[in-house]
């Protein structure tokens, strides 16, 4: 067991799936020599040759395509994007085809490839780096969307995306790669999908969140904690297909409920979260729901960037409102 | 300043017969074999008798939207003749003729434009691709297919369809290219039937050519007569061959002309004279490889007749076929959306059989 940051985590995962399954191919621009801009894919192009390591011409869609290829083909295609900011042109090949393959062929062709991105802002990067569009993503019927919170749980959840059957949208947040440490055992154990993680229990307010935003709750419930207020933090990890059951099962119990994410609020997955609780654990809320999240802005260029993304004041300020209503 | 020719190219235009059927220049060796020549010709006339019932079906009520192949039928039988079984086709959703060919069954085709899934479980050639409707979208799948064939040493080829229209779109540009940086074994074929919905040709591109797309990608481009099989089948046999020899990729231009509307929900007058229709007309590819036929000594008219009797005889069985065949069962709109039912969406797919239920109250009729 060593500790290491969450990119190191993506590289350990990445080299444990190429190596215990020939079909994985890492593909993607500067994924090669180079190792990603990044360096996720560090050491992969030495280890396992320019036949499974694949730099690719500067084309996005065409990358999310070929995987599809590769992957109805029988292969285990694993591509970077390498920003969220040029994910864009995939969402068609990703919509019109990975998802559907399955179904259009009533399951003669299938889609087991998985599309990793950075996501999230929080690093002082250039324009079109610092986005979060996994709402967009959860939207489409038949892709996995996943987010880890950590480096073990980035590990587990990779590991398990790339052994799935079906497609996925794996989202890293950048902000995370090198500030996350954590002890992580490369013992090949995946962690499971579709299921929400209760990092913390608390019996007070249910708060709910994923990526880089998982760390910002677990600091706002070390606030709220020198106050008395339990924060239950519950890490989403997988946003679709939602584990519901464990999130309105936390809501019923604490009757309070704060959703933050980094995007933007309006159609952003909080409001989802937020639909569900209020379907199923209406008459156990003893407060609104409350949702901190991005602005329904562009997002700022760095110089002001911290005042957009939410943070463990916003939550703990968000969590004492609910605290304060009953 | 000193300036030279930094590179330069040709594309050729290949043709056998000319519209009246005529012999332009030497034949391709196969066209030696009779018995070939009129397995062509029966792929010709079996997919315009398909497309002729699709039309009746649709003009009925009893087919969904179509996308007729009427007058374009040599571009992609003349390809898929020149495919191994093993081979993967990547088509785009005029290919009803080569997809026949390949294996798919009519009913198969007509249960898919009817609006069924199970159109697409082909149960001939299992790893062809379904058909793409969005334009283009499909080429880099093809790219992918060739990377899978290559990386497995396999002696296979992907081939990919497409259209005039597809070839003014992005990822028909980046699949060309990376397929001609990775040498890979594909072949693009670029149905040029003149017409993306009401845009002309000459309105998609100022290139003199489709084909010299290939020169930018660093692979052989050619032309051929797309309203000719033999042409076609030749050049398209070439191709394939030099991909599965390790030879890289090519992009064919076939040049050829949509008879129909764009689709059966098209009224193509709206922005096409009838006078350029007709005049099309003398130029299609089935009264073309006839007129050799029979010429040739290979066809007669009793033969024309046994094969249309033939033809029309599969055709009405598919469609009857097809027509008997119940929806799936409700069930089935869930089942394949991930490998394995997600509870989220198993509780949808129960109020979805509620609701079914509240709305056919007789259990019978609502077949889960």
């Amino acid at each position: 067991m060593t500790e290491v940051s969450l990119v190191k985590a993506i590289n350990l995962a990445l080299a444990r799936a190429m190596e215990e399954d020939q079909r994985v191919v890492v593909l993607g621009e500067d994924v090669g020599a180079d190792g990603g801009v990044f360096r996720a894919t560090e050491c992969l192009l030495r280890r396992f040759g320019p036949e499974r390591v694949l730099d690719t011409p500067l084309a996005e869609a065409a990358i999310a395509g070929i995987s599809i290829g590769l992957a109805a083909q029988g292969f285990r295609p694993v591509a970077e994007i390498q920003f969220t900011g040029f994910i864009y042109p995939i969402i068609d090949q990703l919509a019109n085809h990975a998802a559907r393959l399955r179904t259009r062929t009533r399951g003669r062709l299938t889609c087991p490839m998985v599309v990793r991105s950075p996501t999230g802002g929080g690093i002082r990067a250039p324009e079109h780096h610092s986005e979060s569009p996994e709402a967009m993503f959860a939207h489409i019927p038949g892709l996995r969307v996943i987010v880890p919170s950590s480096p073990k749980r980035a590990y587990g959840l990779l590991l398990a995306a790339i052994r799935s059957p079906d497609p996925a949208v794996f989202l890293e947040p950048t902000r995370l790669y090198r500030a996350a440490r954590e002890d992580v055992s490369d013992d090949g154990l995946d962690v499971p999908l579709d299921r929400c993680f209760v990092e913390r229990e608390g019996s007070d307010v249910t708060l709910v969140a994923w990526g880089a935003m998982v760390g910002e709750a677990l600091k706002a419930a070390d606030t709220l904690a020198l106050a008395g207020v339990r924060a239950e933090v519950i890490d989403v990890a997988t946003l679709n297909p939602l584990d519901s059951e464990t999130i309105i099962t936390s809501v019923r119990k604490t009757g309070r409920c704060v959703v933050s994410h980094e995007a933007p609020l309006t159609g952003g997955f909080g409001a989802e979260i937020a639909a569900r609780v209020g379907e199923r654990a209406l008459l156990s809320l003893l407060a609104p729901i409350e949702r901190v999240t991005g602005y329904d802005t562009v997002i700022p260029l760095p110089r002001l960037e911290q005042h957009y993304f939410p943070n463990a004041d916003r939550i703990a300020d968000a969590a004492r409102r609910t605290m304060a209503y009953a | 300043m000193m300036s030279a020719i930094a590179a330069h190219f040709d594309i050729l235009y290949s043709r056998c017969l000319d519209p009246s059927g005529r012999v332009v220049g030497a034949l391709p060796d196969f066209a030696r074999d009779g018995e070939y020549l009129t397995w062509l010709y029966r792929a010709l006339v079996r997919a315009r008798s398909f497309d002729a019932k699709a039309v009746a079906l649709q003009r009925t009520g009893r087919l969904g939207t179509y996308a007729s192949s009427l007058g374009q039928e040599a571009v992609s039988v003349g390809v898929v003749g020149a495919m191994r079984p093993e081979d993967v086709l990547v088509p785009s959703f005029r290919e009803h003729g080569g997809q026949l060919l390949r294996g798919v069954t009519p009913l198969e085709l007509f249960l898919y434009w009817g609006g069924d899934e199970r159109g697409s479980d082909f149960a001939g050639p299992r790893q062809d691709f379904p058909v793409s409707v969005p334009v283009g979208s499909h080429a880099p799948h093809a790219v992918g297919v060739a990377l899978a064939l290559k990386l497995r040493r396999e002696p296979r080829v992907a081939v990919c369809v497409f259209g005039d229209g597809a070839s003014s779109k992005g990822d028909v540009a980046e699949a060309l290219n990376i397929a001609g940086v990775w040498r890979l074994p594909v072949l693009f074929v670029i149905t040029n039937n003149q017409w993306a919905i009401s845009v002309p040709r000459a309105r998609q591109s100022a290139a003199e050519t489709l084909a010299q797309k290939a020169v930018a990608a660093g692979m052989s481009g050619e032309q051929v007569d797309g309203n000719d099989v033999l042409a076609m089948r030749a050049a398209a046999g070439a191709a394939i061959e030099r991909a599965r020899h390790g030879e890289g990729p090519s992009l064919l231009e076939a040049l050829t002309y949509r008879l129909s509307d764009h689709t059966t929900s098209d009224d193509a007058s709206r922005y096409r004279d009838d006078s350029e229709v007709t005049s099309r007309w003398q130029e299609e590819p089935v009264v073309r490889l006839r007129r050799y036929l029979t010429d040739t000594g290979h066809w007669t008219q009793q033969d024309e007749e046994h094969l249309l009797r033939e033809t029309a005889v599969e055709i009405d069985a598919a469609a009857s076929g097809y027509l008997a065949t119940p929806a799936q069962g409700l069930k089935s709109i869930f089942d394949y959306t991930f490998a394995e039912l997600p509870p989220e969406l198993a509780s949808q797919r129960d109020s979805m059989f509620a609701n079914a239920k509240a709305s056919q109250p007789s259990a019978e009729t609502v077949s889960r």
